[in-house]
């Protein structure tokens, strides 16, 4: 069974047509990797899984139920959007962590306010926000950031700063994680750090939808690789069929400009 | 009249400068951010119309502003101003309001949409994006330029003195016509120390937040 499907979406920003119909599924515990040119379209369409962009046409599917009709009005509703887009997390290129917080309450802070709206948090709130930091604090430690964090984000390397946005968004426990080129923004020493917490994450077999440069890491780490080129999926298939045998011209003109140099 | 000693006469002066102070801040301060909410508004017309009102408020003198609020009531409507202490402050928070409210769209403006993104993919509500992310960040963007335009209010106050109201410069104006130009010069005395506490006051602030970077 399917987790994600994603059938016929479409997304103009005005005249331009940047994704023209996009189809694909998504299987539970598969890490997808999305890669193409600049202008592709990878981009927008991750933010269209999010909801920071809301698709012209098409639907989105998780768990076989609908979460996003573009002809369906009753989906688009504001409170919904939030209630929806919690199916995905969300790892953004320049981490957008909150400057005013450390590490651990940038963990916390989402799920805390979740918890405020419990009927039974007066009552439990400690036992319930000691449970928040101490899952907060096991994710912190899980992509190895357990002494730092009490620390302030300006007092973090990029690499770490991402990583902490990841436990961040493993903190919601998405259905699906989207990384979006999670590496782009990183000194070249910063991104294995980054690269090794997803490829653990894969090895734990969390479903996940990554954008990426990085196609050494593309090929190593993901279970299928849609390649997208000017709003349509040019190819898709496991690894070895996309970069070993690719059955399109464009795609092969595309990974030889990458792995010439 | 003038059985008062001068000392005696700037201080109550100086109470005049400094209730014309407080009061304009406490007024301006929100007033400022509605006008910002206006001016970011999606709502064309409601925007236009307030960033007209904060280029007219900005582009002509506050002095000017003074004698407009003490007359045009009863030139226009013939209702006239009968208190110079009300219609100074009505021109200060007007006038006040209208920088403030620029100040505050920048510091708004200045936060990066990943912000505000980083919230919305949490699941928070704008409200909460707003209060719990975007606020703080805000305030620290603008005190700066704030602390400057409040030190900048204690010495517009003595604007007033052009309508009439009597506040320190004016009280000390009375004694040079006497031939007593020391109180003038004393003024400002009164001014540096009100604005020390102010720069103190806002350096203290500044350094509270001193604990991360936007």
């Amino acid at each position: 069974m399917s987790i994600l499907e994603v059938k016929n979406l479409k997304k103009n920003f005005g005249s331009l047509e940047v994704l023209k119909g996009i189809d694909f599924s998504l299987e539970k515990g598969e890490a997808l990797a999305m890669i193409g040119a600049s202008g592709s379209g990878k981009t927008t369409l991750l933010r269209c899984l999010n909801f920071l962009e809301r698709p012209t046409h098409g639907q989105i599917i998780v768990n076989n139920k609908v979460i996003f009709d573009a002809d369906d009005n009753k989906s688009l509703g504001d409170a919904q959007i939030r209630k929806n887009r919690l199916h995905f997390g969300m790892v953004f290129q320049s981490f957008n962590l909150f400057p005013q917080y450390t590490a651990l309450r940038n963990c916390t802070l989402a799920r805390e306010l979740m918890a405020k709206e419990r009927p039974d948090f007066k009552e439990n709130k400690k036992k319930i926000m000691d449970e928040i930091t101490a899952e907060g604090e096991a994710l912190l430690e899980s992509v190895g950031l357990k002494e730092k964090m009490n620390y302030y984000p300006h007092q973090l390397s990029g690499g770490q700063q991402q990583r902490v946005a990841i436990a961040r968004a493993l903190m919601l426990q998405p259905d699906i994680l989207c990384f979006d080129e999670p590496t782009s923004a990183l000194d070249p020493e910063l991104t294995g750090e980054v690269l090794k917490v997803i490829r653990g994450l894969a090895d734990r077999h969390t479903t996940m939808v990554i954008v990426t440069h990085e196609m050494k890491f593309a090929r190593d780490v993901s279970d299928k690789v849609l390649f997208l080129d000017q709003g349509t999926i040019a190819e898709y298939g496991t690894p070895e069929q996309v970069f070993e045998h690719p059955k399109e011209e464009r795609t092969r003109q595309f990974l030889e400009r990458y792995f010439e140099d | 009249m003038m059985a008062t000693s001068p000392m005696e006469s700037l201080s109550s002066g100086f109470i005049i400068n400094i209730e014309l102070f407080f009061i304009t801040l406490l007024l301006a301060l929100p007033l400022g951010l509605v006008i910002t909410f206006c001016s970011m508004s999606k709502f064309k017309p409601l925007k236009w119309l307030s960033r007209t009102f904060v280029w007219i408020i900005r582009g002509t003198p506050l002095m000017l502003q003074l004698f407009v609020v003490l007359y045009a009531p009863g030139l226009l409507f013939s209702m006239p101003m009968n208190s110079r202490f009300t219609a100074a402050v009505i021109a200060f928070v007007i006038n006040y309001a209208a920088y403030f409210s620029e100040i505050y769209r920048g510091g708004i403006e200045s936060v990066s949409k990943g912000q505000y993104e980083a919230g919305q993919v949490l699941g928070m509500t704008k409200t909460q994006i707003f209060f719990k992310i975007i606020l703080l960040q805000v305030i620290k963007r603008i005190i700066p330029p704030l602390s400057n335009e409040v030190i900048t209010l204690t010495k517009d106050t003595s604007l007033a003195r052009i309508i009439g109201l009597a506040e320190i410069i004016m009280c000390a104006e009375r004694f040079t016509k006497q031939g007593l130009i020391w109180p003038l010069f004393s003024t400002a005395v009164f001014f540096l120390v009100f604005n020390g506490i102010l720069t103190i006051l806002f350096g203290w602030i500044e350094k509270k937040m001193d604990y991360f970077r936007v």
